[in-house]
């Protein structure tokens, strides 16, 4: 746990000048995006300075995305539990069905004061994908999205909804074809359209300013939860869970707690087949060691020669290698804890929250689903849960039908 | 005097530019490389560029990718990156070699024993391509005890404040990537990169390198005209991709030769 020197330090303060957390963070890369990445962090740092900008967030939140999504007793799965009240942040109900949406709406807007006139992202389950192309649509600006190709194999409705959107696809087939290959195409596009291209990362990592520009604006996310969960209970919870793919559902939902040090934050990592089978789970805190990779020193899921492993998830949202610098610095100093959940666990969740609550998720917060019962068991009756409940299932319901032996 | 400056001061004494060959550490396979790299110096090749693979080069273009593809499955990896380099210095005492790469390799095996084990390896220096002057102090630190050199990059996006940034620290050359991309992009036009050559000889004494995108003797020809030296990589590797190994050793040399004919004869025409 926490030394008592760390645990009486702002835990908000960072990153530092250097974008680090602690030796997690930083800027590596090529030197032709160094001035790009710099001149990135001074425009962020005049548009938090500008209420104008926060003004036109607050709009779009009001109006376009649906914000504030509802904190929500869940009162069957609390039941079934029989342990802490278990409370979900729905953030499934944004417009485009995630989290996804708080950040691009930020980025673009970002990227539209910067002059530029190009977006470019790269996705995964296709939620980042989806909400970038929505709000390139809305504001009138072209969007080309990196997609590995076998991630468009297994989340086809998501790659339908993006062309409708007016984006260009891209199918990357380099590596293993998922969301890491696309993020090093993105990054390829990035570094050879430095003029007029704006590259919206859609997890808290990258190089900085990116997980510390995300995290902000996920932030939306924790700070309702606490205005909410204070106004229904009269005070804070005792825990807060969420999914970990690259961690920016989850540190949205942490960041405004983390001076709170009695709240205890319980990130969940992708198990895939389970831990302790070789490259076929994505759990890069719990599986990983630190390394440095697009941009960021990190946990990363590697071979000893400092080559990364490509991993496995039921979920692609989660099937990334690495995490965002800022849980691996959390989890280091033991101020957050990561668990995992394996596929077949996080399936049998996304079916119990179907039927108890009459909602269904997203597979990736069906990964905190899963550990939420063991976690209210551990906080106990009187205690308070909220878990990010970040997307819903509609995307997931090919796969889910797969993974039961159900053909549609 | 090290390697490198040393063949450097010979080729301004000859009025020539030279040529710097890159090639991909256990590309197609470990012997079929080792052939290549101990013909390149015969071949005209001035200083040897050795890459080292990583699973996730987001600097380089499709030729390179394909070339670290090729070297992971035939079981490359830094180590046997530094035991070619070994191998190649036992025969050359005197052609300068650096390794090209990415950071997290380097991470794994920790900046120190990288430094020590390139010096007992007889490597000059090196290129990571993602550690930038704002996170390479480990890797300064590191080479400084065994006099190894760490080339920086400037690119088109490098402005004059920047570029006093790089060039702190720089030693043994610096790498002028010609056009914005990945390697073996489009190449630039002629007269941008012998602007950009002008402006960075302004600010420093340091040869200069000049890659990205030169693929052809006339591409090289025009750099050699004030560069201190051509950089060609995805041409070299894009001979080893085409076909069977063992024509790859002679069809790779042929390159060289060809385009180190360019470079040698660019200033007298
Ligand atoms: C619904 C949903 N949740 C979670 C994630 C994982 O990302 P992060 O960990 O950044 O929240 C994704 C990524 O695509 C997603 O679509």
């Amino acid at each position: 746990m926490a030394t008592n020197v760390e645990s009486r330090r702002n835990w908000q303060d960072l990153p530092d000048a250097d974008g680090r957390f602690g030796q997690y963070g930083g800027r590596f890369v090529a030197e032709t995006l160094m001035p790009l990445i710099l001149d990135l962090e001074r425009a962020y740092r005049a548009a938090q300075a500008d209420p104008e900008f926060a003004a036109t967030m607050q709009d779009f939140w009001t109006h376009y995305v649906g914000r504030p999504s509802p904190l929500y007793f869940a009162e069957r799965l609390t039941d079934h539990y029989g342990a802490a009240k278990i409370y979900f942040k729905r953030d499934e109900l944004n417009h485009t069905g995630a989290h996804k949406i708080n950040n691009c709406l930020g980025q673009v807007l970002l990227a539209v004061r910067m002059g530029k006139t190009r977006i470019i992202a790269e996705t995964g389950a296709g939620q980042h994908g989806v909400a970038t192309a929505t709000i390139c649509a809305r504001l009138g600006l072209p969007c080309v999205v990196f997609m590995g190709a076998t991630d468009i194999e297994r989340q086809k409705p998501n790659v339908f909804r993006m062309k409708l959107l007016g984006a260009d696809v891209r199918p990357v087939t380099s590596g293993n074809a998922t969301l890491k290959d696309a993020m090093n195409e993105a990054l390829r596009d990035w570094v050879t359209n430095v003029h007029d291209t704006f590259y919206c990362i859609g997890t808290a990592a990258g190089p900085h300013p990116y997980p510390e520009m995300v995290r902000d604006f996920q932030s939306v996310i924790g700070r309702e939860a606490r205005e909410q969960i204070l106004e229904r209970e009269g005070r804070l919870p005792d825990a807060l869970m969420a999914c970990i793919g690259g961690g920016s559902n989850a540190i949205g939902l942490f960041h405004p707690f983390l001076n709170d040090e009695d709240v205890k934050l319980y990130g969940v990592e992708a198990a895939g087949f389970g831990l302790d089978v070789y490259n076929k789970h994505a759990a890069a805190i719990n599986g990983g060691k630190p390394g440095v990779l697009h941009g960021n020193r990190t946990y990363l899921l590697q071979d000893d020669d400092g080559q990364i492993l490509e991993g496995h998830s039921i979920s692609a949202g989660l099937d990334y290698p690495g995490v965002g610098p800022e849980h691996s610095y959390l989890a280091d100093i033991g101020r957050a804890k990561y668990l995992s959940c394996t596929d077949d666990e996080a399936l049998e969740a996304f079916k119990l929250c179907a039927r108890l609550e009459g909602i269904l998720p997203a597979l990736e917060p069906s990964h905190a689903l899963a550990r939420v019962g063991e976690v209210a068991q551990e906080i106990g009756k009187d205690g308070l849960i909220i878990m990010n409940l970040c997307g819903r299932g509609d995307k997931d319901v090919f796969t889910v039908a797969d993974a039961l032996g159900v053909t549609l | 005097m090290t390697r490198l400056s040393t063949r450097f001061a010979a080729l301004k004494r000859e009025g020539r530019a030279g040529l710097i060959a890159y090639i991909m550490a256990s590309d197609p396979d470990h012997e079929t490389c080792f052939e290549i790299l101990r013909g390149l110096p015969g071949a005209g090749a001035d200083v040897i560029e050795l890459g080292f693979p990583f699973s996730d080069p987001m600097a380089d273009g499709v030729s390179i990718q394909l070339a670290a593809q090729r070297a992971l499955k035939a079981g490359g990896s830094l180590r046997k990156t530094l035991d070619l380099a070994r191998r190649f210095r036992a025969e050359d005492q005197t052609t300068p070699l650096i390794l090209m790469g990415y950071s997290n390799p380097v991470e794994q095996m920790g900046y120190d024993g990288f430094s020590r084990d390139m010096a007992n390896a007889g490597a000059d220096g090196a290129i990571i391509v993602d550690l930038p002057p704002e996170e390479d102090s480990p890797l300064r630190a590191a080479f400084a005890p065994n006099d190894l050199s760490i080339i920086r990059l400037a690119t088109p996006t490098t402005d004059d404040n920047r570029l006093t940034k790089v060039l702190e620290g720089a030693s043994g050359f610096l790498y002028y990537v010609s056009v914005a991309g990945v390697t073996g992009a489009n190449a630039a036009t002629s007269e941008n990169v012998r602007a950009a050559v002008e402006r960075i000889k302004r600010a420093t004494q340091l040869p200069i390198a000049v890659g990205f995108g030169v693929r052809t003797p006339e591409a090289a020809r025009a750099i050699a005209q004030n560069a201190d030296a051509v950089v060609v990589g995805s041409a070299f590797v894009d001979e080893i991709a085409a076909g069977g190994s063992e024509q790859a050793v002679e069809r790779v040399l042929r390159k060289v030769e060809q385009l180190s004919e360019a470079v040698r004869t660019a200033r007298g025409q």
